[in-house]
């Protein structure tokens, strides 16, 4: 059993920011906080990404009425190195603060950590964030900013965003249920120009498992969105899910397909990164949700595990997904 | 989870790769590259030496592709010339330009000074190594 219910955790608030590419795209009008552009008047992008991250949490806490000092927990993450962004971040905070790394998987995990302390540590407001920067991301996986490379038809486009979320055990129109937790999974793959269909494995493993844990299938969700498999991962998933004969009807979507017009938008197979899966869920899901145009969606958070050493030294890309599920509670 | 399976599906979904449209979209990259380092050197022998002359225009195109660098222009060249841009002197200069840009946050020494050969690096070395091979198989031709 890997998926844990909750009964009384609820969203007490939500705030995304977003970068210029991700506000130019099809969700563009979900988004009202907007960073003009990826320097956010910082001298480093690494300072930018934190900036963007303080005005998510700052926002978040404005909307549910709280001061810094009455959270009682805060779960954060993010790509960098050491989880920089969330640790230097977190000396602001002044409230006890674990740093997560599931790379990408970050937005679920945190959610879902955050939704345990509430559950079973009795916590009243615990906070949760997470997000990720394209220039930062790009300096730690891959080539400097100006680098020219030719990029793959396999390549996606980390999303600039950061997302912070405060949970609560009051009662309020959106509420967190389930936290399935997902297993790492190896499947041999080691092209990190193809990351979308590294994680297709641990997002199909995570969704099955949820499923018969929760005895649920499609029918009982409006929406079911994994994180940042991109256009080429999300084919190879929906075949996955197919071949189990489950019915799609268009209720199997993607998050990195989601934030970019990828027909016009240099983007190549869609957005990655924490802040993908985090903005799209805060930005426009759970919005849907308060709107009444849907009921109960599924997010599986995916994230590539590895290290670019490692990697280097010919090992395996582990990947793994989590998953979350929202409802609205009326 | 069978990872055979896995592989299997994944085949199914391997996308096109437009091998030869990159190849030749190099080609006419390096290949304008060149006309127009030709031209540049033709223009010049009559002020300089030919040799001299061939120096200054490899200068040149450094400097050029440096300053696309900075202006954020060469990437999107890049993408579409590839190898183009990337074999002649040119992708060195950006290699260079572009993690000194990318360092100069952590300062000159730790920053820009010990990571702007990050990239470029291996080209020197490896440079440097096969023209100490191909050198003594020269020398060695010669005594025989």
């Amino acid at each position: 059993m890997t998926t844990l219910e909750f009964k009384n955790v609820f969203v007490r608030s939500k705030a995304a920011v977003v970068g210029p590419m991700e506000k130019a795209g099809p969700l563009g009008s979900y988004f009202e906080h907007v960073a003009e552009n990826l320097h956010l008047s910082e001298n480093s992008f690494e300072k930018a990404e934190r900036a963007m991250m303080e005005e998510a949490i700052e926002i978040a806490l404005r909307e549910a009425h709280l001061k810094k000092h009455q959270i009682d927990l805060a779960y954060g993450g993010d790509l960098m190195n050491q989880n920089a962004t969330s640790n230097y971040l977190a000396a602001q905070l002044q409230c006890p603060f674990i740093s997560v790394y599931g790379a990408c998987s970050n937005a679920a995990l945190v959610i879902g950590e955050g939704a345990i302390a509430i559950e079973h540590l009795n916590m009243k407001n615990v906070l949760s964030f997470t997000g990720s920067h394209i220039a930062s991301a790009e300096r730690q996986f891959r080539y400097p900013n100006e680098y020219g490379t030719q990029k793959k038809e396999t390549s996606t486009t980390t999303v600039t965003g950061a997302g912070a979320i405060v949970l609560s055990n009051e009662f309020s129109a959106l509420r967190v249920t389930h936290f399935t937790i997902g297993r790492v999974i190896d499947w041999q793959f080691s092209d990190v120009n193809d990351m979308g269909k590294a994680m297709v494995p641990a997002a199909y493993d995570t969704l099955l498992s949820h499923f018969q844990d929760t005895k649920r299938t499609f029918d009982d969700y409006d929406l079911i969105v994994t994180g940042d498999l991109g256009k080429i991962g999300y084919a190879m998933m929906s075949e996955c899910v197919e071949e189990q004969r489950f019915q799609l009807h268009n209720k199997l979507n993607d998050c990195g397909i989601m934030i970019y017009d990828l027909n016009h938008q240099e983007v190549y197979c869609g957005g990655s990164g924490c802040g993908c899966s985090m903005v799209v869920t805060i930005g426009k899901l759970l919005k849907d949700l308060e709107d009444k145009k849907m009921k109960r969606i599924l997010l599986i958070a995916t994230g590539c595990v590895h290290s670019p050493i490692l990697v280097q030294q010919k090992e395996n890309i582990p990947t793994v997904a989590h998953a979350i599920c929202f409802e609205r509670s009326q | 989870m069978n990872p055979m399976k896995m592989k299997e599906i994944s085949r199914r979904h391997q996308p096109v790769t437009h091998k030869g449209r990159n190849a030749v979209m190099a080609g006419i990259g390096g290949g304008s590259l060149a006309c127009l380092g030709q031209w540049a050197i033709n223009r010049l022998t009559g002020i300089y030496s030919p040799s001299d002359a061939a120096t200054l225009v490899m200068l040149g195109i450094i400097l050029i592709a440096a300053l696309l660098t900075g202006f954020g222009i060469y990437d999107k060249l890049a993408q579409i010339f590839g190898g183009g841009l990337f074999v002649p002197i040119s992708g060195f200069a950006n290699a260079l330009a572009s993690s000194a840009m990318e360092c100069r946050s952590e300062g000159f020494i730790f920053g820009i000074g010990s990571n702007m050969f990050k990239l470029a690096g291996s080209v020197i070395t490896y440079g440097i190594v096969s023209a100490l091979i191909f050198s003594t198989l020269r020398y060695g031709w010669m005594l025989l």
